[in-house]
C-alpha cells in the first residue's frame, strides 16, 4: 500500500466519452485531467453532469449508453468494476453508514493489512485516531453518525475516502447541502487535501463558485435541444 | 366531522378488533380443553389428563425435533439464498429479470408448490426419468423415500422454494427505505466487491427491516400442516400435522389431547423465534469487528457463486415442479422410465370437469369476499394515516403481523369451539372470516409502501380546489393508486385461494375447496387428478394478477403512464 500511494498520481484521461439516453445523445467530454488539478463540469440540472460522473464511477444505469474510454495513467477503468477503479467518489450527501460508529465509518475506507490479529487492529485503531485528529474531530471515534453536525459529517466522509487511498476524485455537487457558511470553509479543506495528494479531479456542479474555488479549467454543459 | 371522516377514522380500530379476537379468542378456546374443560364433550372438570395422554403419545420427541428442526432449518436457507442473491446480483441486469422471474412464483400456492416438487423428486418422478436409464441405468424406479423422508428434507426444500420468493419481494420492498443503492456504491466506491458492499454496508441496514417477515416465515414453517402433509413423513408426522389429525379423529377423546399439543406447537414456535433471536444477538456481536475490518473481497467469487447457482435451482426447481404438473394432468400412460408420457390425452380435466365447479366456486367466492373485505379495511386504514397526518404506531404494525406469527393450529380448533359454544353453525360466513384473517396482513403490506408515497401535495390541490376530503379520496387518491390497490387485491386473493386449515377447520370440514381437494388428493395414489386441481390452485391467483395488470390500464387507457 505504501509503495503505490508514493508513487507520483497518473493522469485521468476522458477519452471521446459520449452518453447516449435512447437515440438522443446527452453529453459528450474530451479532457485530461493532470495530477492535483481540477476539472469541473458545471451546468444547470438535468443536463447530464452527474450521468457523466456516474460512467467514470462505473455506476452507469442500463438506460444509459456510453462509447470512449476512461483511463488512469495507462490503466483503462472502462471496463473494469467499480471497487477495482480505485476511483474516491464524493455525494452530495455525506451517506455514513447508521450501522457504524463514526470510527468505523473511517474504518470501513481503511484497507485491510496484513500481520498479526492484535497488533492489525491497534495500527488501524492508531490510524483512526490520527484520521480523527487530523479534521478536528479527535475523541469522537465512538459517536454515532447521527449525533454529528452537518460540517462534521462532512468532514468524516471526505476522510472515509481519502483513507482508502484513491488515486483520483469525483466530487458529485460535494457542497451544496451545506450551509452558506460551512460551504467555503469545507471547499478549502477538500481541495487543499487534493492538491497536497496530488490527485486528479473531476467535479460536477451548477455553483460557479465551487469552479472559481477549484481554479482548474471549466466544462460547461449546455441543455440538447430535445428530440 | 363528516360521515366520512368519522367512518375512516373508526377502520384502524374495527381492523385490529378483527385481528386480535379472533386469535386471543382463539387461543382462550384451546386453553379450557387442553385442561380438561369441554361440558360438550362430557368434560366437565379441570384436569392435567389431556397432557398426560400427549406426553405419552408415541413419537412425541420426534414431532417436536421434525417441527423445529426443519422449520429453523428452511428459514435459514431461505434466508441465506435472498441475501447471497441480492449480494451477487442486486443492481444488475440479470437482478431485474430474476425479479420478475420470482414475483408470479410468489403466487403459487403452498399446496401446489409441495405438490409439484414432490412429483418432481420421487423416485419415479420427472427428475429421475430425464436421466433414466440412459445416465443412471434405472429401468425400475430407485428405491428412496421421497417425499416423507424421516429426516424431513423434503419438506426442508419444499418449505425453502415456496420462502425465498416471499422473502425476496419483503427484501425489495425495504431495499429504498434504507438507501440501500446509495450504500452499495458508496462501498464499492471504496474499494468493496458486490458481496462484500452488499454483507458490510447494506445487510446492516436492510435485515431490521424485514425481520417481522422472517419471524413469520419461522412461524409458518414451524406450524404448516399442508405442506407437511404433503412432504413431511407420516409416522410420525409433524406436531402441527398430528394436531389436525387427532381433531379429525372419530374418537372425539382425543379432542383434548389434541388442544393440549395445539398449545404446545404455540411453545415450539415460540421456541424456535426465541432460538433465532439469540442468534441474531450471537451474530450481531460477532460480526462487529468483521464489519470494520477493511477486507473488500474475502469470500466474494465463492458468495456471487453460491447465490448464482442456488437461486438458479430454486428457479430451476419450481419451473420444472410446475412443468411436471402440467405433464401429469395431460398423461394418459406414463410408464417409467419415459420422460414424456404418451399418448397424451384432456380426459382427466374432462373428469375434473364434472367434480371440480363446486370446489372452483367455493375457493373464488371465498377469495373474493376475503380480499373485498381485508382491501377496504386496508384502505380505510391507510386514509386515516393520511387524514392523522402519521403513520401507524409500531405496536399496531406488528398486531397486523399476529396472525403471521400465531400458529394458526394453536388458535383455529379453539375458534371452532367458540363456535359449537355460541351455537353458530360452521360454513362459508365463518371460513371468509378466517380467510381474511390470513390475507390482510398480505395486502396490507402490499399496498402501505405505495400508498404512503403518494405525494400529499395532490391531496392539497385538491383541498384548495374546493375538494372534500370524501371527494379528494374517491376522486383523487383511490383513481391514482388503482394499480397498486389491484395488485393488493391479486395478492390477497392468491392467499386465499393458497388457505387450507381455515376453509378445513371453520368450514366443518364441509367446505371443499381447489386447495382442501388438492390436499387430500395428494396423499392418494391419483398423480392425474391431483396433478388437475394443483393447476386449478394455481390458475385462479395467475388469472388475479393477469387482471390486476390489466384492469388498471383498461380503466386509464386514455391516460400516459406516468414515468
Amino acid at each position: 500500500m505504501t509503495l503505490e500511494s508514493a508513487m507520483p498520481a497518473p493522469t485521468l484521461i476522458l477519452d471521446d466519452v459520449v452518453i447516449h439516453h435512447g437515440h438522443q445523445r446527452l453529453v459528450a467530454v474530451d479532457a485530461r485531467i493532470a495530477a492535483g488539478e481540477v476539472l469541473t463540469v458545471m451546468g444547470p440540472s438535468g443536463v447530464g453532469k452527474s450521468t457523466l460522473l456516474a460512467q467514470v464511477a462505473g455506476f452507469l444505469a442500463p438506460a444509459f449508453t456510453a462509447s470512449g474510454h476512461i483511463r488512469l495513467g495507462d490503466v483503462d477503468l472502462t471496463r473494469l468494476p467499480p471497487e477495482r477503479r480505485r476511483l474516491g467518489l464524493l455525494f452530495q450527501d455525506p451517506l455514513l453508514f447508521p450501522h457504524l460508529s463514526v470510527g468505523g465509518n473511517l474504518a470501513f475506507g481503511l484497507p485491510a493489512v496484513g500481520g498479526r490479529r492484535s497488533e492489525r487492529r491497534r495500527a488501524r485503531r492508531r490510524r483512526i485516531e490520527a484520521a480523527l485528529n487530523d479534521i478536528g474531530l479527535a475523541s469522537f471515534a465512538d459517536r454515532d453518525p447521527t449525533t454529528l453536525s452537518g460540517g462534521q459529517r462532512a468532514r468524516v466522509a471526505l476522510m472515509r475516502v481519502l483513507l482508502a487511498e484513491p488515486r483520483a476524485m469525483l466530487l458529485d455537487e460535494p457542497f451544496s447541502k451545506l450551509d452558506a457558511t460551512l460551504r467555503d470553509e469545507m471547499r478549502r479543506l477538500v481541495f487543499a487535501r487534493i492538491r497536497a495528494r496530488g490527485l486528479p479531479t473531476l467535479m460536477v456542479t451548477h455553483d460557479r463558485e465551487d469552479a472559481e474555488a477549484a481554479g482548474g479549467q471549466v466544462i460547461e454543459l449546455a441543455p440538447q435541444p430535445q428530440g | 366531522m363528516t360521515l366520512f371522516e368519522t367512518t375512516v377514522r373508526l377502520v384502524p380500530r374495527l381492523t385490529l378488533l378483527l385481528l386480535i379476537v379472533p386469535v386471543a379468542a382463539g387461543l382462550a378456546g384451546v386453553v379450557a380443553p387442553a385442561f380438561g374443560w369441554l361440558p360438550a364433550l362430557g368434560g366437565e372438570r379441570w384436569t392435567l389428563a389431556p397432557w398426560r395422554a400427549l406426553a405419552q403419545a408415541p413419537g412425541l420427541p420426534d414431532m417436536l425435533r421434525l417441527s423445529l428442526v426443519t422449520g429453523l432449518a428452511s428459514s435459514l436457507a431461505a434466508l441465506a439464498i435472498v441475501v447471497l442473491f441480492l449480494g451477487a446480483f442486486l443492481d444488475s441486469r440479470l437482478f431485474h429479470l430474476v425479479r420478475r422471474l420470482l414475483s408470479p412464483l410468489l403466487a403459487v400456492p403452498h399446496a401446489a408448490a409441495a405438490i409439484g416438487l414432490a412429483f418432481l423428486l420421487a423416485p419415479s418422478g420427472l427428475a429421475s426419468r430425464l436421466i433414466s436409464p440412459w445416465a443412471s441405468g434405472w429401468t425400475q424406479p430407485p428405491d428412496y423415500l421421497f417425499p416423507g423422508d424421516p429426516a424431513g428434507l423434503a419438506l426442508i426444500a419444499g418449505l425453502v422454494l415456496k420462502e425465498v420468493p416471499f422473502l425476496l419481494l419483503m427484501s425489495l420492498a425495504a431495499l429504498p427505505q434504507c438507501q440501500a443503492a446509495e450504500r452499495l456504491q458508496v462501498a464499492r466506491a471504496l474499494g468493496y466487491g458486490r458481496l462484500n458492499a452488499f454483507t458490510k454496508a447494506v445487510l446492516p441496514g436492510l435485515y431490521p427491516l424485514i425481520r417481522l417477515p422472517v419471524y413469520a416465515v419461522i412461524a409458518f414453517a414451524t406450524s404448516t400442516v399442508e405442506v407437511a402433509m404433503i412432504l413431511g413423513p407420516s409416522t410420525p408426522p409433524t406436531l402441527a400435522v398430528t394436531v389436525v389429525r387427532w381433531l379429525g379423529d372419530p374418537d372425539l377423546a382425543l379432542r383434548f389431547q389434541a388442544s393440549a399439543a395445539a398449545l404446545l406447537q404455540l411453545g415450539v414456535t415460540a421456541l424456535a423465534l426465541l432460538m433465532w433471536w439469540l442468534t441474531e444477538r450471537l451474530v450481531a456481536w460477532l460480526a462487529a469487528g468483521w464489519l470494520e475490518n477493511g477486507q473488500r473481497r474475502r469470500g466474494e467469487r465463492l458468495g456471487r457463486g453460491f447465490g448464482a447457482g442456488l437461486t438458479g435451482l430454486a428457479i430451476l426447481l419450481l419451473g420444472a415442479s410446475l412443468a411436471g404438473l402440467a405433464l401429469w394432468s395431460l398423461a394418459a400412460w406414463w410408464p417409467f422410465p419415459a420422460a414424456w408420457p404418451s399418448p397424451m390425452t384432456l380426459d382427466t380435466w374432462r373428469a375434473a370437469a364434472d367434480t371440480a365447479p363446486r370446489p372452483l366456486a367455493h375457493t373464488a367466492s371465498l377469495g373474493l369476499a376475503a380480499t373485498l373485505l381485508a382491501v377496504a379495511l386496508t384502505i380505510g386504514c391507510l386514509e386515516a394515516e393520511t387524514l392523522r397526518r402519521r403513520a401507524l404506531r409500531p405496536g399496531t404494525q406488528l398486531i397486523l403481523y399476529l396472525p403471521l406469527l400465531v400458529p394458526p393450529v394453536a388458535f383455529l380448533y379453539g375458534l371452532v369451539q367458540l363456535q359449537a359454544q355460541l351455537g353458530l353453525t360452521p360454513g362459508w360466513p365463518a371460513a371468509a372470516l378466517g380467510h381474511s384473517l390470513f390475507v390482510l396482513p398480505y395486502v396490507f403490506l402490499s399496498l402501505a409502501e405505495s400508498y404512503r408515497r403518494l405525494d400529499p401535495r395532490w391531496g392539497q390541490v385538491a383541498a384548495a380546489l374546493g375538494a372534500s376530503r370524501a371527494r379528494t379520496f374517491w376522486r383523487v387518491r383511490l383513481p391514482m393508486l388503482a394499480s397498486p390497490i389491484a395488485v393488493a387485491a391479486a395478492v390477497g386473493f392468491a392467499v386465499s385461494v393458497g388457505q387450507y386449515l381455515p376453509t378445513l377447520l371453520l368450514g366443518g370440514g364441509r367446505l371443499a375447496t381447489l386447495t382442501t381437494e388438492a390436499v387430500s388428493l395428494a396423499s392418494g395414489g391419483d398423480r392425474r387428478l391431483t396433478a388437475v386441481y394443483a393447476l386449478g390452485q394455481l390458475a385462479l391467483p395467475a388469472l388475479g394478477f393477469a387482471l390486476a395488470g390489466g384492469l388498471p390500464r383498461l380503466l386509464l387507457r386514455h391516460r400516459r403512464p406516468s414515468p
